[in-house]
């Protein structure tokens, strides 16, 4: 069986996916010759041609309005966004026109928008950025967030062949860090299904993305507490159920993101907790996330911004005792 | 191909007298529809914005006309005359003002906000101009993608031509040499704000120099006009010519929405255009018989009489219809609050 880095991942989900079906289209800046700023997907110009990897003009409203309007017509397309945070440009045809969509008269978009998410690389502001609270909030579009390769295969290929708007954010922290077996012609992997990434019976650790794989190096380092660790990997529509059961064994629940603390996940997820496992609760919800900042650039200080290994331990053990 | 701003492209003939006549019909018809509608809204039964397209009815009529079957048409909120024209009925039109289940929007969304893609190629806009553009650029690039011979064909006011969407969809379909065809109704004002707010432009269509595409510019009040000149750029771009931006030259008479009385526009302006009227032009060019414009009369009246009855004898949606059609699975949005478990 190959192992695949999480970017050869997302590039073999692609190209299974273009290979299967000849509605999907790529469209995105410097995909084609160039093979995208990550090279997601080198060599896939002379492999599909340039009817269907399209290096568009610099314009996020413009190729994201593309994507819809071919969605309309019967295509699949796929839409790069070379750094995630510019997807900002295209917000109002995302959550406006794209989102509303088959609310407003019944038509669907399938298209899947992906680009490089997150913080860690030193990227400074305007590469950094998490946007999933964005769209989580903005009815219509499902947000995807695969921590490992075979789910950033399996779950990009359920974006691709869901007939509604996906988001799906690939960390590019991930992408040359993490490797796995995945094998050619992996079956699509539902969204909206959680996935318990460490058994535990003490304590619940939620999280998704590159803070996952922190949260199962802390579990890791708890000699006395047993954490159970959950992969979200979908950010809306979320795996309430996976939540709410894992808490009613544990009692104890702590939610560990890199996005910023104010409208995050996490008080979403804490909101949730206290409607449906008040009594189950023996200790306070616990959010380890970032400061309401930009993300810094100085290494000190993005590391000071994301949480670390050392301070999801100090969080756990607190709550452990509590 | 000139990239520059230019009168007149060489014109196709105009359509056989039968074809002119329903032409006037559907001018008649929107017109109708737009004065019942203001009527009815002022009787409090119709609830929402409300886009009167009182004295355009020639831009939408005419370029309507001039698709084919299978092309595709993104509309603006006075382009209800192209709506009717590619196949929506009255009562499609008087159940969204009405906000009834029975709407195609089943009440989600209001005024003419609505479309069917595979029965009429029409898309549904959103209330943020310039927007259709792209959309409809990226039809333009399926139909291109699939060797299908599809023009798309799209609006924008003289507001939208300031947008980023109306510059990044333009020059997106330009770089791409898609069949895209732009018109800019130029109808002299985006809400109270006039042209000369706009653009330092005489003529809007210069803005096709910028992408590297003809522009034209035409009289929006001739609906022969519009057709022959927008059949023109249609046959352009089916032919592999590219994007074409065509701009028609109108006004808006009536405000933004009713309730706007329109008080910031010189009144001898509406004088102006009122003798410009295209319904009262287009009557003249036939030549109409007094017997021909009576069947035309009877026809449309019957027609938005029975919408108007349709739509008020509609049921309203139940509450709970706003839960579903989120996403096409509608179990994916659950909203069972705490107090009821």
């Amino acid at each position: 069986m190959p192992e695949r880095t999480y970017l050869q991942a997302i590039s073999q989900a692609l190209r299974e996916e273009m290979e299967s079906d000849p509605s999907v289209i790529l469209l995105g800046e410097d995909i084609g010759v160039y093979g995208g700023a990550f090279k997601v997907t080198e060599g896939f110009l002379d492999r599909f041609g340039p009817n269907r990897v399209i290096d568009t003009t610099l314009s996020e409203e413009g190729f994201v309005g593309a994507a819809i309007g071919a969605a309309y017509a019967g295509l699949r397309p796929v839409v790069e966004f070379q750094f995630i945070d510019f997807i900002a440009c295209a917000f109002d045809l995302i959550v406006n026109f794209a989102a509303t969509s088959r609310y407003r008269w019944g038509q669907g978009v399938p298209v899947t928008f992906r680009g490089p998410w997150g913080a860690g690389s030193r990227a400074g502001p305007f590469h950094s950025r998490s946007v999933e609270m964005w769209f989580a909030h903005s009815p219509g579009i499902k947000v995807v967030a695969p921590a490992t390769p075979s789910d950033a295969h399996g779950l990009l290929k359920a974006c691709i062949r869901d007939n509604d708007p996906c988001l799906f954010l690939e960390h590019k922290y991930l992408y040359r860090r993490v490797k796995e077996e995945v094998p050619d012609g992996a079956p699509p992997i539902p969204i909206g299904k959680a996935r318990i990434a460490r058994e535990g019976k003490d304590l619940t650790i939620v999280s998704y993305g590159m803070m996952l794989h922190r949260c199962l190096e802390a579990a890791a380092r708890l000699e006395d507490v047993s954490a159970e660790v959950i992969d979200l990997r979908t950010i809306y529509p979320l795996d309430r159920d996976a939540v709410v059961e894992s808490v009613r064994k544990t009692n104890k629940v702590m939610i560990v993101h890199e996005d910023t603390r104010t409208g995050g996940l996490a008080g979403e997820i804490a909101a949730l907790l206290n409607e449906e496992a008040f009594e189950h609760l023996d200790g306070p919800i616990v959010r380890v996330t970032a400061p309401d900042t930009p993300v810094p650039f100085s290494p000190p200080l993005e590391d000071f911004f994301l949480p670390g290994v050392e301070t999801i331990v100090r969080a756990a053990r607190r709550l452990a005792a509590y | 191909m000139s990239p520059k701003a230019s009168k007149a492209p060489p014109a196709p003939a105009d359509p056989p007298r039968a074809v002119q006549l329903e032409m006037y019909y559907f001018m008649r018809l929107t017109r109708t529809l737009d004065e019942r509608a203001h009527a009815l809204h002022r009787q409090g039964k119709i609830v929402g914005g409300l886009f009167s397209s009182l004295g355009q009815e020639a831009i939408s009529v005419g370029s309507a006309f001039a698709l084919d079957r299978g092309d595709y048409l993104g509309p603006l909120i006075r382009n209800l005359g192209a709506v009717l024209v590619r196949g929506h009925t009255p009562r499609e039109v008087m159940t969204q003002y009405f906000a009834r289940a029975t709407s195609p929007t089943r009440g989600k969304d209001n005024s003419q906000h609505f479309g069917d893609v595979r029965r009429t190629g029409v898309v549904a806009y959103i209330s943020m101009l310039g927007t259709m553009v792209p959309v409809m650029a990226g039809m333009a690039l399926a139909a291109r993608i699939r060797g299908e011979r599809r023009v798309a064909l799209t609006y924008v006011g003289d507001g939208a031509t300031s947008t980023g969407d109306f510059y990044e969809g333009l020059n997106f379909a330009a770089v791409q040499r898609l069949p895209l065809v732009v018109i800019i109704e130029n109808n002299g004002y985006a809400y109270s704000t006039p042209v000369s707010r706009q653009t330092l432009l005489k003529d809007l269509a210069e803005k096709a120099r910028a992408f590297g595409i003809p522009g034209y510019v035409g009289d929006g009040n001739d609906v022969l006009e519009v057709y022959r000149m927008t059949r023109r750029c249609v046959e352009d771009a089916r032919a592999g010519g590219g994007a074409q931006l065509l701009e028609l030259k109108t006004f808006r008479m009536r405000g933004h929405a009713p309730h706007d009385a329109a008080e910031y526009v010189p009144r001898e302006l509406f004088e102006e255009w009122a003798r410009k009227d295209p319904i009262e032009r287009f009557e003249r060019a036939l030549g109409l018989s007094p017997e021909e414009r009576r069947a035309v009369e009877e026809r449309v009246q019957k027609e938005v009489d029975d919408a108007v009855e349709f739509a008020e004898n509609s049921p309203w949606p139940e509450g709970p219809e706003a839960l579903r059609g989120v996403f096409e699975d509608d179990s994916l949005v659950r909203f069972t609050p705490w107090w009821e478990r």
